[in-house]
């Protein structure tokens, strides 16, 4: 793996380099100014992305509020990531993809029962991991709200048809993000395995903060 | 001076305004002349016009139909939905378009819980423009738009009208989840693009939706978020009639194996 390719353009020194692991969840504290730069190290594996003011965590990205104000679902390089009461959270300053989701929400055993069936519901899923990360750091199930998923496809039929469908990253693609605030960051690193988000087999993914 | 210098004049006052009617307000006890057939008065549960710019919140219990309706054709009316017994399941608007593989609610949609669940069904719609992408304006978009977005303003936003709204049932600023707005369209472009269809539409166009739990609802009503004229909002009609509890042969329970589930899982909560 070219390890050091993936620092390629970041502006700064890099104060924190770390591999999330398949599956798991990750919570970070970004500060104003940072860039925080999410690699898709092995290509297409959706990154479930959550933000929350660090000073005020009851104000937290808005997947809404953002869509409003660019008048587009997609995210892609100069979207800003809105709070729910409108102010600017982080800039998406670069990304090697073409465009990022906002609204196929996060899997959960719950919609999975909906999506695939009941024989679903032991298997690991994004809310699980939201919950995990946010309830150490005081927040609960109310908290969890519309997030970002960085490297996954869902795309709009023109009759209102939508699907999470084969995704158009690659490995070693990147998106690079500047905190406009002091932000929390909490990330599941999708586990899902009955539709093509993480071309059926979840990888690593790795994040590098510089200041 | 006043006239109302003593308490007894003062109540004199407050008592005389008794038997005032305006445009928008609640009707106690309900009372409707244009129910539909097989529901009698003895049913009603809620009658009110909100006014533009205004908001309410309700509980209703399951089985239960509301009907709203765009009096004069522009009203916006911004949803929130929570299970009243467990307001910390509440609509998950993501949930409810994939898991549906539709971005446009219309006749025969759920609005899905972040458990699984039907929260509430559209039993009938002749307005079929609705949103789920745009949520609601806030202080800061009002702002922009208006000069002024605050409650006590003349331009009040939909997610304060909202907070107060969630408040008069005990909750509060992380309970203000992303919402659908009723009644003021979008479609997305190919590209991603928000394309709005904001009207102004035909006066009177409606909506029933039929409560599948016992739900907590909060409607505000404000211009759409990305409406550009100025100021432009009508008052909404509320009206909710006690009904029964889905069949097991329901045509909207059975349309497609998700909306089966999401019965199913209902149920599992009432058995």
């Amino acid at each position: 793996m070219e390890q050091t390719a993936h620092l390629d353009g970041l502006p700064g020194r890099v104060i924190h380099d770390e591999m999330v692991p398949a599956r798991a969840p990750w919570l970070h504290r970004v500060k104003a100014g940072e860039t925080l730069r999410v690699v898709d190290v092995e290509g297409n594996q959706a990154v479930d992305f959550l933000l929350y003011a660090t000073a005020d965590d009851a104000e937290r990205f808005s997947a809404q509020d953002t869509i409003a104000a660019q008048a587009n679902i997609f995210l892609r390089t100069g979207s800003t990531l809105l709070s729910n009461e409108g102010r600017p959270m982080m800039t998406i300053v670069a990304t090697s993809v073409d465009y990022h989701d906002m609204i196929g929400g996060a899997c959960s055993c719950e919609s999975n029962s909906l999506r695939y069936g009941h024989h679903t519901k032991s298997q690991h899923a994004c809310v699980d991991n939201f919950l995990e990360a946010n309830l150490r750091d005081g927040r609960g199930k109310r908290d969890i709200v519309s997030n970002v998923n960085f490297f996954m496809n869902v795309p709009v039929e023109a009759d209102g048809t939508l699907g999470i469908v084969d995704g158009i990253s690659a490995p070693g693609l990147t998106v690079d993000l500047r905190a406009e605030m002091d932000v929390t960051v909490v990330v599941s690193n999708c586990p899902q395995i009955n539709n093509p988000c993480n071309g059926f087999n979840p990888t690593p993914v790795r994040m590098i903060v510089a200041a | 001076m006043s006239a109302l210098a003593d308490p007894t004049a003062a109540r004199e006052h407050a008592r005389a305004m008794a038997g005032t009617v305006v445009e928008a307000m609640p009707i106690l006890p309900p009372r409707a002349d244009d129910l539909p057939a097989g529901v009698t008065g003895e049913d009603l549960l809620w009658e009110e016009t909100i006014a533009a710019g205004g908001y309410a919140s309700r509980a209703l219990p399951r089985g239960s139909r509301l009907r709203l309706i765009d009096l004069r054709g522009d009203a916006c009316a911004s949803l929130l939905v929570f299970n009243a017994a467990m307001p910390t399941e509440r609509l998950n608007i993501a949930d409810t378009v994939k898991v549906q593989w539709d971005a446009y609610p219309a006749a025969g949609s759920l609005l899905l819980s972040d458990m699984g669940r039907v929260l509430v069904s559209f039993e009938q719609d002749d307005a079929a423009t609705h949103d789920a992408f745009c949520g609601a304006s806030n202080a800061a978009s009002n702002s922009v738009h208006y000069g002024d977005g605050s409650n006590s303003g003349s331009h009040p936003n939909a997610r304060d009208r909202l907070l107060l709204g969630a408040a008069k049932h005990g909750l509060s600023r992380r309970d203000v989840h992303p919402c659908i707005n009723l009644f003021k369209g979008v479609r997305i472009g190919a590209d991603g693009s928000v394309i709005p269809n904001l009207g102004p539409f035909a006066p009177g166009r409606s909506l029933i939706l039929r409560a599948e739990m016992d739900v907590i609802l909060v409607i505000a009503n404000c211009p759409h978020v990305v409406d550009p004229r100025p100021w432009s909002v009508t008052p909404l009609r509320a009206t909710a009639w006690r009904g029964p509890i889905t069949a097991e042969s329901d045509p909207i329970r059975t349309a497609t194996p998700e909306r089966l589930r999401a019965f199913l899982n209902t149920e599992d909560l009432y058995r």
